[in-house]
């Protein structure tokens, strides 16, 4: 443990500090009156740290004898994690006060969940990855029954809590398995005992295991069941968190994990992450089909992106790789500003969800009803818009890795999930004259919103050069 | 002007952003205001068209005005014009600022509707001149969002089940020829159009799950684009969206998608199936030959029974298209310059045909057959139009209906007999459904009371209609102007269409499949 060590480690120690003194001192002083100084604290916070680890990093660490790995891979990760979660912090900011929910331990355990992903993405180790996913997790589950009175709220957390706890215990599982059978808990190690045509069949389970565990987190299918009711049941700034950091963080992990200590066994593990992107994809596509509320919609949605983006992991490539964080930096912009919109949605000053409520929206609020069309043709992967080239760069992936067939299913899906996308739409802008949404909308949110679709719009140009960092991380991630 | 393709491109985008950022209200001047931007800007992109049409040089069978810059993901921004497109843009520039005079008379969200055509039409030019497989995807899939919009908001009373239907149809038919066009992208390891023009794609044949796949790699690209392609033609059996998609679009959603979008298909076979994959256009054009004659006869059949002026109207399009999907898989120099032509001038006609229907309904708010009689004892102007572009429609020699159909029939007949037989049965048809409508709409005495007060056709209305009326008579008298300016690029596309079909040695059938004795006779 030296200095060089805490200093590859400083966005992190800095984070948790600041959380710890920052509980201590809202307990001290004003508790709840806080909340507000806190929340954009944090927000401000998480920016800078977004510019420091943006700035500052070059070439790749590691830390404390390679459990702790900082690379153009985890920087991306963690760029896009901080800045996303400092967006949804912002955004939630209105919702809370005006739900009465205002209170100073939201932003710390976002903070501290961020920190636990942070870690995650740097995992170098088993022991490490673990670590970092119970942080981040277990201030999730926290989080998800935030509103206490709420029966639907503590029902999610319970959920997510029971179904969390056994999915960390299949991880551990497999972690345990990749021990005993590789006989080290660092990926530098697994990776030279896990070798082709050679790989134990305790390791093989370990790595079973292991996926499945992360499936959880992505909530691929069949991992998925949570996903649909934690969505709904959670406050919405919550579920707009739910939405976008902790996946790229367990996206980015499953990433990590099957390349840095499973690279030599592509053929192994990508059939099974193939399986899971078939499955995600067409269980979200037509599973989201029924749904009513806007939040459980979204639910279904992402369990077929997540589904998308393991279409690039299961082509086990750099290229796929690339491609995996290129999907999922458009897919987290556009859920920020659609959770945005979500987040402002009211009628007579209570809160409503069900998507029907939009009807003939666009007739009284023309701009925003602009934005969001755009954010839903992108969210169906329509070109021009962002949101295709997400989809192009995956398809390329599995074309490029000899699975047409993947590629198939998932243009397939896409046609089907297109459906409540455009239903959304259609409520929006053919509905009949009647009830609409209030108009209302705090500066945070409409300035996201509106953001997310000029993204979505001004990305096709040359998407902000995303790719040369992605081309980066993913370079530095497989070997 | 060494960006010439751009700005006729981007001019109607530029209108739109104009549109969509700086006009407020939505009272009648704000209205105005939008119709008059609209109109303008689509006026400037037809004047500098005509600048392209003036200097493209005919004899050159390249791509010209060629435009290349960086973008992403290793793909370039290409675009460039060559006697098969060239003409496709003009009828595109040509069209729309008569599309939008026609919505003159819109009252509901007047400004979005503005912005949907004037995206739109950047969508449509971007299709006839991208030169990089995934720009052409772009525009391509593009345009299904203002579509739908356009349906949806301003359509009839079906309007969301046709915007749906819409929608997904085609979307499904496009992402298969996405996932086409990355194969092509690995295969060849580019995107630029020119280069993929010069690429032989592996013809061998394999088996895929059991099943000989003669023409190997081209006949599973050459499906892919075709699901696409057939879907937006629209080919007999997957035409079911196009009637339902006409009936509840207003008028000027009609005129643009019947006059330009319908001709991204027929572009797309010609751009991308026949010079691309050419062994198994060559293998599959017996299919979409009988497809085709199928479809002149049956739609033409159909179109005999609808009582809704507007779906007759469409389903006599898809009879139409019939005889330019079977002209370029004739694949020879009188069929695929046929297949152009009546591309061009079923868009003028059909165009044309669909404001007719426009006027009346304006005036009576239905397009039931039965509700009229008569009108040209009210409507003499609107009458001796109505009579002109439905002996078009018919194929009149003197009209530029004729011509297209001629062509393409001679061009078919070279190839087979029966097809150019039993489509040449569809002429009959659709003089048939068309003279049939005229007699029950025009023809008559006036005895409907609703009718008695019914107005001739107003100035606007006769400004529309007199280019129309003009090109269609001048291109039935003089078609050299068409045919002088896609002969060049045509003969030399036929002749690397022939010469890769010559070159081909069945697959390797003979060798690779030697064990496989009994399947090889199927090969070519």
């Amino acid at each position: 443990m030296t200095s060089a060590d805490f200093q590859i480690l400083l966005p992190e120690i800095v984070l948790a500090l600041y959380s710890m003194a920052a509980l201590m001192f809202a307990v001290y002083t004003g508790k709840d009156k806080t909340a507000p100084m806190l929340t954009w604290g944090t927000a401000g916070l998480m920016l800078i740290l977004a510019v420091y680890i943006g700035l500052n990093g070059a070439g790749a660490h590691t830390a404390f004898g390679g459990l702790f790995v900082d690379d153009a891979f985890s920087r991306f990760a963690k760029i896009v994690i901080l800045v996303s979660t400092a967006a949804v912090l912002a955004m939630g900011r209105d919702y809370m006060t005006r739900r009465d929910l205002s209170r100073f331990e939201y932003p710390l355990l976002v903070a501290l969940s961020s920190v636990g992903m942070m870690v995650m993405v740097s995992a170098g180790d088993l022991m490490v990855l673990y670590m970092g996913l119970e942080l981040s997790s277990l201030a999730l589950y926290v989080l998800a029954a935030f509103r206490r009175d709420s029966v639907k709220s503590t029902e999610a957390g319970l959920k997510y809590f029971v179904l969390g706890a056994l999915a960390s215990g299949m991880l551990l599982y497999g972690a345990s398995l990749t021990y005993g059978f590789a006989g080290t808990t660092q990926f530098s190690g697994i990776i030279t005992a896990a070798t082709e045509g050679a790989l134990p069949l305790g390791l093989l389970f370990g790595q079973v295991f292991l996926i499945s565990g992360l499936a959880f987190k992505v909530s691929a299918v069949p991992f998925h069941v949570w996903t649909p009711d934690v969505y709904e049941g959670a406050p919405t700034p919550v579920t707009a968190f739910f939405a976008t950091a902790p996946k790229i963080a367990a996206m980015a992990l499953f990433a990590r994990l099957m390349h840095d200590a499973f690279g030599h066994v592509v053929g192994d593990w990508s059939q099974i992450v193939a399986l899971l992107s078939v499955a995600s994809m067409f269980f979200g596509a037509v599973g989201g089909i029924g749904q009513r509320d806007f939040k459980r919609l979204m639910a279904y949605s992402s369990i077929s992106h997540m589904g998308f983006a393991l279409i690039g992991l299961a082509a086990g490539t750099i290229f796929g790789v690339q491609a995996m964080l290129i999907y999922m930096a458009i897919y987290v912009v556009m859920n920020v500003g659609t959770f945005a919109f979500i987040l402002s949605m009211s009628r007579d000053g209570r809160v409503i969800t069900d998507i029907r409520s939009v009807n003939n929206y666009a007739a009284h609020e023309p701009g925003k009803a602009l934005a969001m069309l755009i954010l839903l043709f992108s969210l169906a992967g329509v070109p021009p818009l962002v949101g295709f080239f997400g989809k192009y760069y995956v398809l390329r992936a599995a074309v490029d890795a000899n699975m047409v067939w993947l590629a198939v299913a998932g243009v397939v899906a896409s046609v089907i999930s297109a459906f409540y996308y455009l239903r959304i739409v259609y409520y929006m802008y053919f509905g009949d004259e009647g009830d609409t949404l209030d108009t209302g909308m705090a500066a945070p949110q409409w300035a996201l919103l509106m953001a997310s679709a000029a993204l979505m719009l001004l990305g096709v140009i040359n998407l902000f050069g995303i790719e040369g960092p992605a081309a980066a991380a993913a370079a530095a991630l497989v070997n | 002007m060494d960006n010439i393709l751009s700005m006729i491109t981007f001019i109607p985008l530029l209108g739109a952003a104009i549109l969509a950022l700086f006009l407020r209200g939505d009272d009648a001047a704000a209205q105005k205001n939008a119709k008059w931007l609209a109109l303008i800007a689509t006026t400037i992109t037809f004047v500098i068209s005509l600048f392209l049409i003036a200097q493209f040089d005919p004899a050159n069978t390249g791509f010209q005005f060629v435009e290349e810059r960086e973008w992403l993901a290793g793909l370039t921004y290409k675009v460039g014009v060559d006697g098969i497109s060239v003409l496709f843009v003009m009828l595109t520039t040509f069209l729309m600022p008569l599309t939008i005079l026609a919505c003159w008379g819109v009252t509901h969200r007047v400004k979005e509707y503005m912005i949907a055509f004037l995206v739109l039409e950047t969508l449509m030019v971007g299709v006839f001149v991208a030169l990089d497989l995934i720009l052409f995807y772009l525009f391509f899939e593009g345009q299904l969002i203002p579509m739908f919009l356009i349906i949806g908001i301003w359509g009839g009373k079906d309007r969301i089940y046709a915007s749906f239907k819409f929608f997904l149809y085609t979307f499904f038919g496009s992402v298969l020829m996405l996932v086409a066009i990355i194969a092509m992208f690995v295969d060849a390891g580019t995107t630029d159009i020119p280069t993929l023009l010069s690429h032989s794609f592996g013809s061998d044949t394999f088996s895929l799950l059991g099943v000989q796949v003669i023409g190997g790699m081209q006949t599973l690209m050459w499906i892919a684009f075709f699901a696409s392609f057939a879907v937006k033609m629209p080919m007999w059996p997957v035409h079911t969206w196009l009637p339902d998609a006409h009936v509840q679009a207003p008028t000027a959603g009609s005129v643009v998608l019947a006059a330009i979008l319908l001709k991204m298909g027929g572009y797309g076979f010609l751009r991308f199936s026949l010079p691309m994959f050419p062994v198994a256009s060559d293998i599959l054009a017996p299919l979409v030959l009988w497809l085709s004659a199928i479809a002149i006869v049956y739609t033409s059949l159909v179109a005999l029974a609808q009582t809704d002026m507007k779906k007759l109207i469409a389903y006599s399009s898809v009879a139409h298209m019939g005889y330019v999907t079977a002209g370029i898989f004739a694949a020879n120099q009188q069929g695929v310059d046929g297949a152009i032509f009546q591309m061009l001038s079923h868009g003028f006609v059909s165009g044309a045909l669909f404001l007719i229907v426009g006027v009346i309904y304006d005036r009576m708010h239905t397009r039931e057959i039965d509700a009229y009689g008569g009108l040209v004892a009210r409507m003499p102007a609107y009458a001796l139009i109505f009579m002109l572009f439905t002996m078009a429609n018919v194929g009149l020699p003197g009209t530029s209906g004729f011509v297209g159909e001629f062509l393409t029939l001679m061009g078919i007949f070279q190839v087979n007999t029966w097809v150019a037989v039993v489509a040449t049965t569809g002429v009959i048809l659709s003089a048939g459904y068309a003279l049939w409508l005229y007699r029950r709409v025009v023809m008559g005495d006036l005895i409907k009371e609703s009718l008695r007060s019914i107005r001739d056709l107003t100035r606007r209305e006769k400004v529309i209609f007199a280019p129309l009326v003009a090109m269609t008579l001048l291109l039935g008298v003089y078609p050299a102007l068409v045919t002088d300016i896609i002969g060049p690029s045509v003969e030399a596309l036929i002749t690397d269409n022939r010469a890769a079909v010559a070159a081909w040695d069945g697959g390797g059938a003979a060798t690779t499949l030697a064990e496989n004795a009994p399947t090889q006779e199927t090969g070519h």
